[in-house]
């Protein structure tokens, strides 16, 4: 390193702070649009591929599979099957959730693929693959355009479902 | 039961924001540079043949070497190169027009890029001279260099 | 080496915002065109590549989103690159070069309307020295502009009459989305945007796509009458910092355009990409095109302009007139970068 008098003796930099800001509009598209103005009603509402009949929720306009649009709406339940699910134990920046919650993967009945949701009103350790749940939407005063309405899936009380029927989810 | 896609539909759209704070680390050639701007000098890095980088850079651009030999340099040169801001963005390091330009300090062989609030187009020319302006209070940030000024 | 040409090229109706539909939306169309339009089963397919760049969309891995309009099951080989789509091109053509497939598809598109692009590209400029100042693409072309005017054998004048030439030439594109007769008089008439460049030097914001399919050998036969063959696919690129480059020059585009033999025969058209008009002075310069060369037939990136695409579209559109026979031979070039740091340069001749 050259000798510069100024930097002799001083505190050396070592760190410099460049926060980045960038402002977008977001637009949802048609799909999108379609899905979320149904949740403001209360209702699931998929769409169906012409190719392959299978049913995806949210919609994103195509059929990931064949590459295609979808072109019909199909009407979910707002019940279903979890497949999947974890206990998140570690808190992240900016969570509101206490911990220990569980995310699960919950396959609507009706639906092809599944939907990501919070399970609530069960203790953590007896939640599995094969409980039926039902949506617990908020207050019809608050529905907006979210699935946000939905606050969380708790147990329906049903029996399982056998693993037969949602093993291609799994 | 299953019907066809509405054919009409309210697009909805949300203002979305993406900010990030961003801490980055310097190294020893970069650090000295920031270092150097917040006491008050600007530093370069001499290249093999003589000639002299500002901003430093920690690998030779043409041969890949690695680059230490640190030199101090003026606090005033030319302009090299510049355009003229007619509105400037919010941005933008001024809030009235402005000239963006390549600045070769006296000592140095490259110009670094800054911005000279010069007050009309009409005060720019390739080849003027131009002075440096420091912030009041300097942390280390390419921004402890307010502007530079037409000299003279 | 394999011969590989462009079989197929699609592109969307550009236009200044398409805020209805979503990136999928977009872009479905114009991938399902590019395999319809010569009977292409999506599964012959052996790789595919992309391009595109998430500060577009401001959300990270965006492009994954954009796989569902590929029809990407059973699974499919594939790759991205954060760049303009003549670069996921390159990538693609390498790997036919490698044997191992004989069909490619390549892809690229971008939504810009929802930011600011002049902002959202100070992000792409070293984060220390640079980017902190937030100088927008627009006023760096800008620099380079007044730097190319300073040295001599260019003029605002001749800026205007290409942005009129190619807006001109765009009547004939039903994609352009920039498209009539201007008057270089009355352009030059108009304020500054940021000096030297007006707004008619600078590029449309713009929605849009392009795909195209690469084959190789048989394959490239069995799809098109007319292949374009790709002669000659290679890029470079300058260093980062404006200050060490010589600003009136675009040293890598020459280096391109030497390795790739631009200069080896007689070129009839060139598709280069030139966002700002002043940019296309300096292509030509790189490339050695004489003034013999028409250039930009479908009017350019200064008719349209998709990120991400805009590029691929000039190989697209290069080779669509190689396949009508309406030249033997052509160059496309793609840049990237501030002040054409980087660029590419895609040699085409019919059979």
């Amino acid at each position: 390193m050259g000798k510069i008098k100024a930097l002799e003796g001083v505190e050396p930099v070592t760190m410099i702070d460049t926060p980045a800001r960038l402002d977008y509009t977001f637009t949802a598209g048609r799909a999108t649009s379609r899905f979320l103005k149904g949740l403001e009603q209360k209702k699931l509402l998929g769409e169906r591929s012409a190719a392959t009949g299978k049913v995806y929720l949210p919609p994103r306009g195509a059929d990931p599979v064949a590459g295609v649009p979808t072109e019909e709406q199909v009407e979910v339940a707002d019940y279903g099957v979890v497949t999947s699910f974890c206990v998140v134990n570690v808190k992240f920046y900016g969570q509101a959730m206490e911990c220990p919650y569980v995310c699960a993967l919950v396959v609507l009945d009706g639906a092809d693929i599944a939907t990501f949701g919070l399970i609530q009103e069960i203790p953590y350790e007896e939640v599995r693959p094969g409980l039926r749940v039902e949506a617990v939407w908020v207050d019809d005063s608050e529905l907006g355009t979210t699935l946000e309405n939905i606050k969380y899936f708790r147990p329906t009380g049903e029996p399982d479902a056998p693993a037969e029927s949602y093993k291609e989810h799994v | 039961m299953a019907k066809p896609n509405p054919s009409d539909v309210e697009v909805l759209s949300a203002p979305l924001t993406i900010e990030y704070p961003f801490r980055r680390s310097t190294g020893p050639v970069l650090g000295a540079f920031f270092t150097g701007l917040r006491e008050g000098v600007v530093i370069g890095v001499k290249r093999q043949d003589g000639s002299v980088l500002v901003p430093p850079s920690e690998y030779d651009p043409e041969s890949a070497e690695a680059l230490d030999d640190l030199v101090e340099v003026g606090q005033a040169g030319v302009v090299t190169a510049w355009s003229w801001v007619v509105k400037p963005r919010d941005k933008h390091p001024l809030d009235r027009p402005f000239a963006w330009a390549l600045i070769k300090l006296d000592g140095a062989d490259t110009g670094m890029l800054h911005v000279v609030d010069a007050g009309e187009r009409s005060r720019m020319k390739t080849g003027m001279r131009v002075a440096l302006q420091w912030a009041d209070e300097r942390v280390g940030h390419i921004n402890d260099i307010v502007c530079f000024l037409p000299e003279g | 080496m394999r011969d590989v040409a462009v079989v197929s090229f699609a592109q969307s109706k550009h236009e200044r915002a398409l805020p209805g539909i979503n990136e999928v939306e977009m872009l479905m169309p114009v991938v399902g065109q590019v395999r319809d339009q010569i009977g292409l089963d999506k599964n012959r397919v052996g790789f595919t590549c992309s391009g595109s760049t998430d500060y577009l969309a401001g959300q990270a891995f965006s492009f994954v989103m954009t796989l569902d309009g590929i029809g990407a099951w059973p699974p499919i080989s594939e790759s991205h690159v954060e760049m303009d789509a003549a670069w996921a091109l390159y990538e693609a053509w390498v790997k036919l070069q490698m044997g191992e497939i004989d069909i490619a598809m390549v892809y690229g598109y971008s939504k810009t309307s929802p930011g600011d692009l002049p902002d959202v590209l100070t992000r792409q400029l070293d984060p220390y020295v640079y980017a902190p100042l937030w100088p927008d693409s627009i006023s760096l072309a800008a620099l380079q502009a007044q730097a190319v005017l300073d040295e001599g054998g260019t003029s605002e004048r001749e800026w205007a009459e290409i942005a009129a030439r190619s807006r001109a030439s765009a009547k004939n594109n039903p994609n352009a989305q920039l498209t009539g007769d201007f008057d270089p008089e009355a352009i030059l008439a108009e304020e500054y945007l940021v000096a030297p460049l007006r707004k008619h030097d600078c590029p449309p914001i713009t929605d849009g796509a392009a795909a195209i399919i690469l084959a190789a050998d048989d394959a490239a036969r069995e799809f098109s009458k007319r292949p374009a063959w790709i002669r000659g696919l290679e890029h470079r690129i300058d260093p980062q910092s404006l200050g060490v480059r010589n600003l009136t020059r675009v040293v890598s585009l020459e280096q391109a355009g030497e390795a790739a033999g631009v200069s080896k025969d007689k070129i009839d058209f060139a598709e280069l990409h030139a966002p700002f008009t002043y940019q296309e002075v300096l292509a030509k310069r790189a490339l050695g095109l004489s003034d013999e060369v028409s250039i930009n037939p479908s009017g350019g990136a200064l008719a349209a302009n998709p990120m991400m695409a805009a590029g691929l579209v000039r190989i697209g559109e290069a080779a669509d007139r190689i396949i009508a026979g309406e030249g033997d031979r052509a160059v496309a070039s793609a840049t990237q970068g501030a002040c054409m740091q980087q660029n590419l340069v895609c040699v085409l001749e019919g059979e």
